[in-house]
């Protein structure tokens, strides 16, 4: 597909939030590895984390191309400053306990799940094949996600605690999932990709399903709501993040292991 | 039947894993999981034993429920064969009429 710079610049800004939400989620899942409470777990959360890294690096790939400034996936991932990283806040936020990474990973997976399900119908052909091998892997993870809510939603006094605790701090960080802008609604408007406002719509009804299921209250909308993170905003936590994730891409650069 | 760690937390019970690579093949014992419950037990067993190939089925089933022989079982159990040479087919002459066998 021959597409003109304009629709060229909103495309690479559209893959970079799809490769950005991806790289920061599975970097933060990678640091259960060897911490995970028992090791069949441990190996789910690391399958995981490699699932999410291998769409990112895939998103970042395309969109280092389609922008055309000849930029690669490392470039992309390793020599931005966190200013330049357009991934969700959700996604940012730390491990804390293992109720709360699973609770953020289950916003995180309906999202992704509903999302990758629409964009296999892309007009691009090569956005459409990643969404395509990316929709299987997010059907995985949100089985696995969906199962460990109902299990400590509706598990032990304590592990209820732990997880509505989970979900009431990153409920106002979910809303940023559909804050679709107009880099969305242009390329929906070009023909690009389909029309996402219905996610929100099925999140929902997933989402409040399962919480029912599990016993877990639905949060209540606090006054903070997360915004901004598409334009670079975001909260304390993702340049820690990013100054262990990146330190040794720049401390070596070009080095290979 | 819980069981307990060496920290002394709850990982769940043991279930056995049972891989089919094709259609048609038998399962076969794969390993054993962890898990609380038959549905999780199904996810780990995937993750443990499943993720490098493409297997088309597997079964999960509780350890509790295999009945198995104990080593002092092993006499009693496999040894009779040696010594009773007519279980064997090489015990028996094939008649000379008997072509392509």
């Amino acid at each position: 597909m021959s597409i003109d710079f304009h629709t060229q610049k909103l495309l690479a800004a559209f893959l970079l939030r799809l490769g950005d939400d991806r790289l920061v989620l599975g970097h933060r899942l990678s640091e259960w590895c060897g911490h995970a409470p028992v090791l069949e777990e441990d190996i789910a959360l690391t399958n995981i984390a490699l699932d999410e890294i291998g769409q990112a690096s895939a998103f970042l790939h395309l969109a280092g191309e389609v922008e055309g400034g000849g930029r690669s996936a490392d470039d992309l991932a390793y020599f931005r400053e966190a200013t330049q990283f357009t991934n969700v806040q959700l996604v940012e936020q730390p491990n804390r306990d293992f109720a709360s990474t699973m609770a953020r990973q289950f916003l995180f997976d309906a999202h992704s799940y509903f999302l990758l399900e629409i964009l296999q119908k892309s007009a691009h052909e090569r956005l459409a094949g990643i969404a395509a091998k990316g929709f299987k892997e997010a059907r995985y993870h949100l089985r696995h996600s969906k199962e460990w809510m109902l299990r400590l939603g509706d598990g032990t006094a304590e592990s209820h605690r732990r997880l509505q605790s989970a979900l009431d701090d990153l409920w106002p960080f979910t809303r940023e999932l559909f804050a679709f802008d107009e880099t969305e609604r242009a390329l929906t408007d070009l023909g690009i990709i389909p029309e996402l406002e219905n996610i929100e719509k099925k999140w929902n009804e997933l989402v409040l399903s399962v919480l029912a299921a599990a016993t877990l209250a639905v949060p209540a909308n606090s006054g903070h709501v997360a915004s901004g993170s598409r334009t670079g905003r975001h909260s304390e936590y993702l340049g820690h993040m990013l100054a262990e994730m990146q330190i040794l891409a720049r401390s070596f650069p070009g080095v290979k292991w | 039947m819980t069981e307990k760690n060496l920290h002394g937390e709850n990982e769940g019970d043991l279930w056995e894993v049972f891989v089919q690579s094709e259609t048609g093949a038998p399962h076969e014992h794969a390993g054993s999981v962890h898990a609380a419950d038959a549905e999780m037990a199904l996810q780990n067993a995937r993750d443990v034993y499943a993720r490098r190939g493409t297997p088309v089925s597997i079964w999960v089933v509780p350890s509790q429920y295999i009945t198995a022989t104990t080593p002092a079982d092993a006499q009693p159990f496999f040894d009779p064969a040696d010594d009773k040479v007519y279980r064997h087919p090489q015990f028996y002459k094939i008649p000379k009429a008997v072509k392509g066998f």
